[in-house]
């Protein structure tokens, strides 16, 4: 067997790459509570920005932690994941788009 | 080259020691990938509990709303703990790769600790909020806040239920391929449970805040 | 004393009549024959060591079709009950408490216990033989899925006979079914039992996921894969991301009914259509976790039977990946008369047309495959031949009830009754039947009679037409579904007679089937070659039925087609002569996946009468063994080389 390009992070040294997903994710955390607690923008924004948040708060524990892109089959996990999103989205988003059928109708 | 892994059962597969210990043999690469599925379905599972609770966010019936209902200290804390006890995790398996079992057990400790802690929380919020009245039969919206926020608490009950089981075996096994796997599957599940908590935070308990 | 008789008088619905009286008869003599026959011949072990632990994939595969064809003759009689019913007007054969109880379990049992079960046996029978493999993925848990389903199809037949029948329809929409409106266990029961089997066909997705992914055999790329493992592969893409939906539409609704909550409610802020909208979020695509893999089956017959290449793979392929994303973006014409608004009708509209276009492809290819081919005209091709039109008449239609302002006239009418009938019936009912003909070689060792099959082929397919095929003018007549009867004067009730004569003839073909199975097994021609078709892919490469480990060396794959190339080149499946075998590693039977789905009919059984001490024991159950599990460390075997070489020589192959 060929040598292969495995991307299996070197477990060496001082675990950097674990602090630096906890100072991410504690940061997002604080503005989205800092944004949704303290300030008084219109709602809209708020949550606007605070899902935004919440999914770069995905991507760290995705990348930081889960070792998601580290396996051979990376190839057909990532796009997979794009799919499951997909329909995460369908789901949310039809059923809010769906049901808010009541307020058109009175 | 991807005929090279596709695996057959009884094939032999040498030691390769660029490869963490998790991953060796074709049993433990194929449990990997049908975890990562498995948490897929959970993923669609807890985004239709999602989909619920906002249609329904605005059902109070009469009864409290979300602004009058949540405690900012509570799930600031809930939050924390829950963060952190991610990040504990990623250290056992950190150090489960350099071959330090006892170090790594004492990380999966410090996890199971915040776990508890924030469990301990959820469930005094609950139980604060039920003898204020707000219980699940109040409103459509309690129904779909205590099963939505249920689902994950129990999501990490039997999270702890496991890693309690997995740690006896490392101490009678040691880390060994299986036992690795089973490690590593148990921590990709401990940080999807923290991703759906942000979620929770967000939509339910930020978006609760706001509106 | 008095009190306990009354309770048990109706628990057990003696004060119902002599429909039930009858079924209690019929269920008792059965059970105490099988119990009888096992004890008389010493079956027990032979059961429990060959069967109830088995983990191979050909042996579930088995059971899934045996479940699937006592299935569909429950079903069928429901169906068959109904349309009594409905033969002439005023008639009163079933009263209306009755009639309901019927269609629900009707539609229930055939989408969920029958079509399910049915497609997923084959998954089972084919999709390891076909990529070149020993096993699933995951042995263990394919047994699990199995038993679970086993019980849940257990569960939800019994409430026929214990506590009674759900009576919502198989869409148990709400508030209908609260329990303001709808009190006892019949609900219930349909809650728990697709719950439970919900659980085993989410873990049958993620296994056949990671077989296809990760156990094809050497040179076996994507590109490659027979169209059924194709179909079987996009399929369990499906189930995976729907099926989690339908179980928090479930849950939620069972615990509205248990625990008083108020998702579905009319009161206390419920909100009914969000059940509407999740179910039909999985419904949707159930339709196609259904017909995919039948197009599958479909796929093989008629290139084997054309003995030509499928025509187009790589469009079929594409096809089948743009039905599976449509499909979960057109739920909502299940209910465009909620009233979403015209922007919402107009999208679901509209992407429920373009479904049409990739369904379209595939039908040219098909037609294509047996363009200038050498038709043989074997039992399991004229299915797939009667498939074409009668799929086309269910398809057409459908894109019909596509149309948001035509679909306020024919929802719930028998318009729609019919259309449905002509997809499954004519899609996967066909797709079953042919993929019974033609792998019951594979399965069995013994073929299934030609003669019998064509009587059976004719029956069924002029009944089916004679019974729906009307059904589409009675709904233009204005006909809804789920009335019990009707008055006379409509002009319904010769066009309704007529429906009801075709279901006696489907019925009449249903007999011949089991009859030729019976008679088959026992004149039979025997499959002593393993490829009686000719056969293109590897499932034809070895022994009818398979030896227990498929192949002793597992065959390196040079094209599509693979079996049918190795036979072009004289190549055995064993690969050149004289390469050594190697012991062969095989997972360990297991009698848990067994115990644990019992626990999980107990556990269910408890939430159907909300009798929490059994829910409690259920549950503890069910954790205890998958505990068990995770300390079970020597879970597997290997057979040694003079076993494969005794068998290998058997089968001719040294």
């Amino acid at each position: 067997m060929e040598a292969k390009e495995h991307k299996f992070h070197r477990e060496e040294g001082f675990p950097w790459k674990h602090i630096l997903g906890l100072f991410l994710s504690l940061l997002l955390t604080a503005i989205a509570f800092w944004l949704a607690l303290a300030t008084h923008q219109p709602p809209a924004l708020v949550i606007t920005i605070i899902v935004i948040l919440g999914v770069g708060q995905l991507l760290v524990q995705l990348y930081m932690f889960m070792h998601f892109t580290e396996s051979d089959d990376r190839a057909w996990q990532v796009p997979a994941l794009y799919f499951g999103l997909f329909i995460v989205f369908c789901v949310v988003g039809g059923s809010i788009w769906i049901m808010t059928f009541k307020s058109i109708v009175a | 080259m991807s005929n090279a892994h596709t695996a057959v059962h009884g094939e032999h597969h040498p030691v390769d020691p660029n490869v963490p210990l998790e991953y060796q043999g074709e049993e433990n690469s194929l449990r990997v990938i049908g975890f990562w599925l498995f948490l897929a379905q959970d993923m669609i599972l807890f985004s239709s509990l999602f989909a619920t609770y906002i249609v329904m966010h605005g059902r109070v019936a009469g009864g409290p709303t979300s602004q009058e209902l949540f405690d900012v200290t509570g799930f600031t804390i809930e939050t924390i703990a829950l963060l952190f006890s991610s990040f504990t995790c990623g250290l056992a398996t950190y150090e489960m790769r350099r071959g330090h079992r006892d170090a790594m057990i004492g990380w999966i400790l410090v996890t199971m600790a915040l776990g508890l802690v924030f469990l301990g929380f959820e469930v005094t919020e609950f139980i604060h909020n039920v003898g204020e009245g707000a219980t699940l039969q109040r409103s459509g919206f309690l129904s779909a806040f205590y099963i939505l926020v249920g689902t994950h608490g129990s999501h990490v009950t039997v999270g702890l239920l496991w890693v309690t089981l997995l740690i006896f075996q490392l101490l009678r096994r040691g880390i060994t391929p299986v036992t690795a796997r089973k490690v590593f599957l148990w921590s990709i599940y401990w940080h999807f449970l923290d991703a759906v908590w942000i979620f929770i935070f967000t939509v339910v308990y930020l978006t609760g805040k706001v509106i | 004393m008095h009190g306990v008789v009354n309770w048990a008088v109706h628990f057990f619905m003696l004060d119902e009549g002599p429909l039930i009286w009858l079924s209690d008869f019929l269920i008792i003599c059965a059970s105490l024959g099988i119990l009888a026959v096992l004890t008389k011949f010493r079956l027990w072990k032979w059961l429990w060591d060959e069967w109830l632990t088995t983990v191979d994939h050909k042996k579930i595969g088995i059971m899934y079709m045996i479940a699937a064809i006592l299935m569909l003759f429950r079903g069928g009689t429901d169906g068959l009950l109904m349309r009594a019913q409905l033969a002439w007007p005023n008639m009163h054969f079933l009263n209306a408490d009755h009639y309901d109880q019927i269609f629900t379990t009707h539609g229930t049992i055939m989408i969920l216990f029958m079509a399910m079960p049915a497609i997923i046996g084959f998954f089972n029978v084919a999709v390891p033989l076909q990529i070149g493999c020993r096993d699933v993925a995951f042995p263990y848990l394919n047994a699990i899925s199995f038993w679970l389903f086993f019980f849940a199809a257990l569960l939800f037949n019994l409430s026929f006979v214990v506590g009674g029948s759900p009576d919502g329809g198989w869409t148990s929409y709400p508030p209908y079914v609260e329990n303001q409106f709808d009190p006892g266990p019949g609900e219930n029961y349909y809650l728990v039992a697709l719950s439970i089997t919900g659980i085993g066909t989410i873990a049958t997705g993620i296994n056949f996921l990671v077989t296809i992914l990760r156990m094809r055999a050497p040179g076996m790329t994507f590109m490659r894969l027979p169209m059924f493992t194709w179909s079987v592969f996009v399929t369990s893409v499906i189930i995976l991301f729907a099926f989690p939906v339908l179980a928090v539409a479930l849950a939620l609704l069972l615990i509205d009914r248990d625990f008083g909550s108020h998702f579905f409610t009319v009161d206390g802020g419920g909100a009914p259509m969000q059940y509407v909208n999740l179910f039909w979020f999985w419904g949707h695509p159930e339709v196609y976790i259904v017909i995919l893999p039948a197009f599958g089956i479909f796929s093989e017959v008629i290139s084997t039977f054309s003995h030509k290449r499928i025509f187009g793979y790589s469009a079929m392929v594409v096809s089948m990946v743009a039905i599976a994303i449509l499909s979960f973006i057109t739920w909502v014409h299940h209910f465009f008369t909620m009233g979403a608004g015209p922007g919402v009708n107009s999208f679901f509209g509209v992407s429920t047309m373009a479904i049409a276009i990739p369904t379209g492809v595939k039908v040219f290819n098909w037609l294509f495959t047996m363009h200038k081919g050498r038709i043989e005209f074997k039992t399991a091709m004229l299915w797939a031949i009667g498939f074409i039109p009668n799929f086309l008449i269910g398809g057409l239609t459908g894109v019909m009830l596509a149309v948001p302002p035509a679909d306020y006239q024919y929802h719930n009418s028998y318009f729609l009754i019919a259309h449905f009938h002509y997809v499954l019936i004519g899609g996967t009912v066909f797709g079953v039947f042919a993929g019974l003909y033609y792998w019951w070689p594979k399965m069995f060792g013994v073929l299934l009679n030609e003669k019998l099959g064509r009587w059976h082929f004719w029956t069924f397919m002029i009944g089916f037409n004679v019974c729906f095929f009307p059904q589409f003018f009675l709904g233009f007549m204005g006909m809804t579904r789920r009335m019990y009867t009707y008055p006379a004067g409509y002009g319904w009730g010769v066009v309704n007679l007529i429906s009801t004569i075709g279901a006696f003839l489907m019925g009449v073909g249903f007999i011949i089937l089991v009859y030729n199975i019976l008679w088959s097994a026992r004149y039979g021609e025997r499959d002593v070659t393993g490829d009686p078709w000719d056969g293109r892919t590897l499932e034809w490469a070895t022994t009818s039925p398979a030896p227990h480990y498929n192949f002793a060396i597992i065959p390196t794959v040079k094209g599509r087609d693979a079996w049918w190339l190795m036979k072009q080149n004289g190549e055995s499946i064993n690969g050149p002569k004289g390469v050594p075998f190697r012991p062969i590693h095989m997972p360990n039977n297991s009698g848990r996946p067994f115990i644990m789905s019992l626990f999980f009919f107990i556990l269910g059984a408890g939430f159907v009468f909300q009798w929490w001490i059994l829910a409690i024991i259920g549950f503890v159950g069910v954790l205890v063994c998958m505990a068990q599990r995770s300390f079970e460390y020597d879970d597997s075997h290997y057979i040694p080389v003079e076993e494969i070489e005794k068998t290998e020589a058997a089968a001719g192959r040294l």
